[in-house]
């Protein structure tokens, strides 16, 4: 073993002049500051998002409530919707990528710094774009406008009679340029992991985490060109009278909806499969046990990243599509659930047998369990497409992809917070205030996402900015606002705590999980250059080699 | 049982409904409360998918919450200290669980399959009723071809015989954007798109008034396109469609208002059958107060109402494409009058 073993020296980060440490950050082309800003960057837009939804829950409230305008509502979702998959789930989970990817195999950076630096920036750019929306959405009209027209901007609503002014044409290009950042930083992610493994670390021998990223950047080159290519399509349908989706010219509202879930839905599995990523680190850890069957989970990793390439049309079920059409996409939308459910068993096997310890990443951990156990057996009910004729467009649907979205990635993400802040700060996050929100937010989501399943089987349906007082929502309704409220004190809580602990925090020194993985074998914050010496791995766990010479995993492996 | 009266909510189950501790209100829309074939096929196949997804959520998560409290960290025992043993993998394990899923899979694809051609490939039958639907932003116009009715936001259908069913075809188009038909109880939802030509069928076992939305966001007043289809007896139904197909009633007493209705811009977008009023763009206003509701159906229709809405149509229903006609107050009370005779 030739990883650093040398006693590491708990140091205080030295503190600079402001522009200084300004001009750093802005021409860096490190991975460990891209990934950084990656996460500050999300940070910033899920308050944003997080306000979004608590205004839209306020409207919501109670019956024909009159605090929003119906303009304002329907802009409010869009640009929730917008912000939250675009530019917080994507950039969050590039940003935790960029981090760690080049610590866990042993490399320097990540294989072109520079375009890492542009991905980012370009998506950061396309964020405050939709955001200039506010001002400039209605171009020479007037004041200014966001897009109304929902986060998949079915066609014909994007076309001039519809939607006149220039709003639609801000989610347009905001969404053309976060995605090519996307591609970027996807190839960069597929680049580094082919070709700068440290020495020993074959395909075999590299953390899960990297696999389930590399499946995923793979994901992002077929997902998002579609995507890019309807969103130039629309422009030309805007500005230069084309008729793809203009449907009083013969253009089809349809063919924008397959182009915009055979991007949509992969999407979902763009974002979980970094999720399970964390999970294939934490779990083990806070275990004290290897990840239980590692190849059947690259496998499942793997299968899940083809299959979900074709499961898009069971969003349009009720698109009045041929009953063999239907059923076709029911099979495939079922297999998914095969290799979904190989993990959370593999996950179990791991648990079994373990020593768990409820350190806060861990209790996110468990959050994510079992609220993903639930969304994945709510999107089987989706999957069945008769029943899917009924709860499509109802709440039902907005508290299963919240159970998937919040319950599940942003649960993981949280535990990825805990877990990977004392290596990227220097200290660790305070566990009282962990405990505060976790528990907060548990309940917080419970008491919104819960309910919502109910009121979506009662006929509410999603994007509306009031419902009728004679269908008896109401009650349900106030509940869920509750919910989001105390989800948004828990928010504050872990905000609070990022920033406390970054200047009062514990010192964290390399290594204060026990974990086995490359990372936590260099200084935290790790310096510029990671590693002092290239190391060389002999087992997918070199620090339990390390930390246990007498059973190694290469006796095993 | 004359439109207008709610079905019982009791004559249908709706466990779930009843499970969440909430008795039904009047307005129900619960799809556990069926009332039309589609509904309780997709209601008998749910109650399937709902007892196999529980099932697997209660021995998955029992097995979970079971290895997290019994392997839990305990600091008191001997050797709390000590790594647990190391496991890597079990391809027997692995296999018998990759098996498992396979097969609940196939069980519920097999069971929906069923379900989507049994109501999607229904053969027509001979007596089935055809009514073209048409989505506007934002509400719904009904045309009844074979009777050569046109009626706007409440649907009137017969209701089934159970013996005999009388199903209703609906052929669906847009005027404009996406929209979705859906009456929660009567079936399950399909999308109404323009330049293309959706069908669903519908039947209701019992007359009676059955609500539904636009499900499809369709732009501004999405939240304010609601729909009624009106089950009625095959007497009662043929009586309605015998009324409809009459020209507008004349009342000489409200011929002012008529005069100031046919003067105006009105007529270019609303018809009123046997007069000048010949506008496709709005709602047929033919028998227009023999209807509940207005603003498709999100308003009542009383008298005052109706004020209001001709006077500001957007303050009432804000998105509505009706502009304001700015008539004076005299005019304005002449026209309410004349509408609220189109019975």
């Amino acid at each position: 073993m030739a990883t650093q073993t040398a006693p590491l020296p708990l140091t205080e980060p030295s503190r600079r002049h402001a522009t200084a440490v300004l001009h750093d950050w802005i021409t860096t082309v490190d991975h460990k500051k891209i990934g950084l800003m990656y996460i500050g960057y999300a940070l910033l837009f899920l308050v944003i998002g997080g306000v979004e939804a608590l205004l839209m829950r306020i409207q919501l409230i109670r019956p024909e409530n009159h605090f929003l305008s119906p303009l304002v509502f329907n802009q409010l979702f869009t640009m929730h919707g917008t912000t939250m998959v675009f530019f917080v789930a994507m950039p969050v989970l590039f940003g935790f990528g960029n981090y760690l990817i080049p610590l866990m195999i042993g490399a320097r950076d990540m294989a072109f710094p520079r375009l890492n630096a542009f991905s980012f920036w370009i998506s950061a750019f396309a964020g405050f774009l939709l955001y200039f929306s506010y001002i400039g959405g209605s171009g020479l009209y007037g004041g200014g406008g966001a897009p109304d027209v929902g986060w998949w901007a079915y066609a014909p609503l994007t076309s001039k009679v519809f939607s006149p002014g220039h709003s639609s044409d801000y989610w347009t290009l905001s969404v053309l340029l976060s995605g090519i950042g996307s591609i970027g930083t996807a190839l960069n992610i597929v680049a580094t992991a082919l070709s700068m493994r440290c020495r020993g670390m074959t395909l075999y021998r590299m953390p899960l985490l990297v696999w389930l990223y590399t499946v995923m950047s793979g994901m992002v080159f077929v997902t998002i060109s579609p995507l890019t290519a309807a969103q130039i399509m629309l422009l030309l349908d805007r500005y230069l009278g084309s008729h793809f989706f203009d449907t009083q010219a013969g253009g089809s509202a349809v063919l924008w909806m397959h182009y915009f879930w055979i991007f949509g839905h992969p999407e979902v599995y763009v974002l979980i499969l970094p999720v399970f990523a964390f999970m294939n680190e934490i779990i083990p850890v806070f275990s004290r046990k290897a990840i239980f069957g590692y190849p059947a989970m690259v496998a499942a990793s793997v299968g899940i990243g083809f299959i979900s390439l074709s499961v898009w049309a069971h969003h349009m079920f009720t698109i009045g599509m041929t009953s063999a059409g239907n059923t076709f996409f029911v099979l495939a939308t079922m297999a998914v659930g095969v290799p979904t459910g190989i993990k959370i068993f593999n996950w179990l096997a791991t648990i079994w047998g373990g020593k768990v310890h409820f350190a806060p990443p861990m209790l996110f951990a468990v959050g994510f369990l079992f609220q993903f156990l639930a969304a994945g057996l709510t999107g089987i009910m989706l999957s069945v497409a008769p029943f899917d004729w009924q709860l499509n467009n109802s709440y039902f649907v907005v508290a299963h992809f919240h159970y998937v979205i919040v319950g599940g990635i942003l649960f993981s993400l949280f535990a990825a917070f805990y877990y990977w802040y004392p290596k990227m700060s220097g200290r660790m996050l305070n566990t009282k205030l962990a405990h505060w929100h976790f528990w907060l937010f548990l309940v917080g989501f419970h008491v919104t996402f819960d309910p919502m399943h109910f009121v979506g089987l009662d006929g509410m349906v999603r994007r509306t900015f009031t419902y009728p007082v004679d269908r008896g929502w109401g009650p349900l309704n106030v509940i869920i606002s509750i919910g989001a409220l105390i989800q948004a004190i828990a928010t504050l809580v872990f905000v609070y705590n990022l920033v406390h602990s970054y200047f009062k925090g514990a010192l964290a020194g390399p290594d204060p999980w026990d974990a086995w993985t490359l990372e936590w074998s260099v200084p935290s914050p790790p310096p510029t250059y990671n590693f002092a010496a290239a190391p060389t791995v002999e087992s997918r766990r070199p620090l339990w080699d390390l930390k246990h010479p007498e059973d190694p995993d290469t006796l095993y492996e | 049982m004359p439109p207008g009266t709610i079905i019982s909510s009791t004559s249908s189950p709706h466990m779930l409904s009843a499970f969440a501790g909430f008795v039904l209100p009047p307005g129900s829309t619960s799809i556990f409360n069926p009332a039309g074939t589609p509904a309780h096929s997709i209601f008998s196949l749910s109650m399937l998918v709902l007892s196999i997804t529980g099932g697997v959520f209660v021995v998955v998560g029992g097995l979970l919450l079971y290895a997290l409290l019994r392997y839990r960290h305990r600091a008191k025992d001997p050797d709390s200290n000590e790594e647990p043993q190391q496991i890597y993998g079990s391809t027997q394990i692995e296999l018998s669980w990759t098996v498992i899923p396979i097969l609940i899979v196939v069980l519920l694809f097999l069971a929906t399959a069923r379900i989507i051609f049994a109501t999607q490939d229904a053969p027509k039958p001979q007596n089935a009723l055809d009514v073209t639907v048409v989505g506007h932003q934002f509400w719904w116009e009904f045309r009844y071809p074979k009777f050569g009715v046109v009626t706007a936001n409440e649907l009137h259908i017969p209701a089934s015989d159970p013996q005999a069913r009388t199903p209703v075809y609906l052929s669906m188009i847009s005027a404009d954007t996406d929209h979705s038909f859906w009456v929660p109880r009567l079936a399950g939802k399909t999308d109404v798109i323009p330049n293309r030509v959706n069908t669903m069928w519908i039947d209701a076992d019992a007359p009676g008034l059955y609500l539904g939305q636009c499900a499809q966001y369709c732009g501004l007043e999405h939240a304010k396109m609601l729909l009624r289809v009106y089950a009625q007896t095959p007497t009662d139904f043929a009586a309605w469609v015998a009324h409809q197909q009459q020209p507008a009633l004349e009342d000489p007493s409200v011929a002012d208002g008529r005069a100031v209705f046919e003067h105006t811009a009105c007529i270019s977008c609303h018809t009123v059958r046997g007069t000048v009023a010949t506008g496709t763009f709005g709602p047929d206003l033919t028998h227009f107060a023999s209807r509940d509701t207005f603003a498709s159906g999100s308003v009542p229709l009383t008298r005052q109402s109706l004020h209001e809405f001709i006077a500001d149509p957007g303050s009432v229903k804000p998105g509505v494409l009706m502009p304001p006609m700015h008539l004076n107050d005299h005019d304005l009370d002449l026209v309410t009058d004349y509408l609220m005779t189109l019975k």
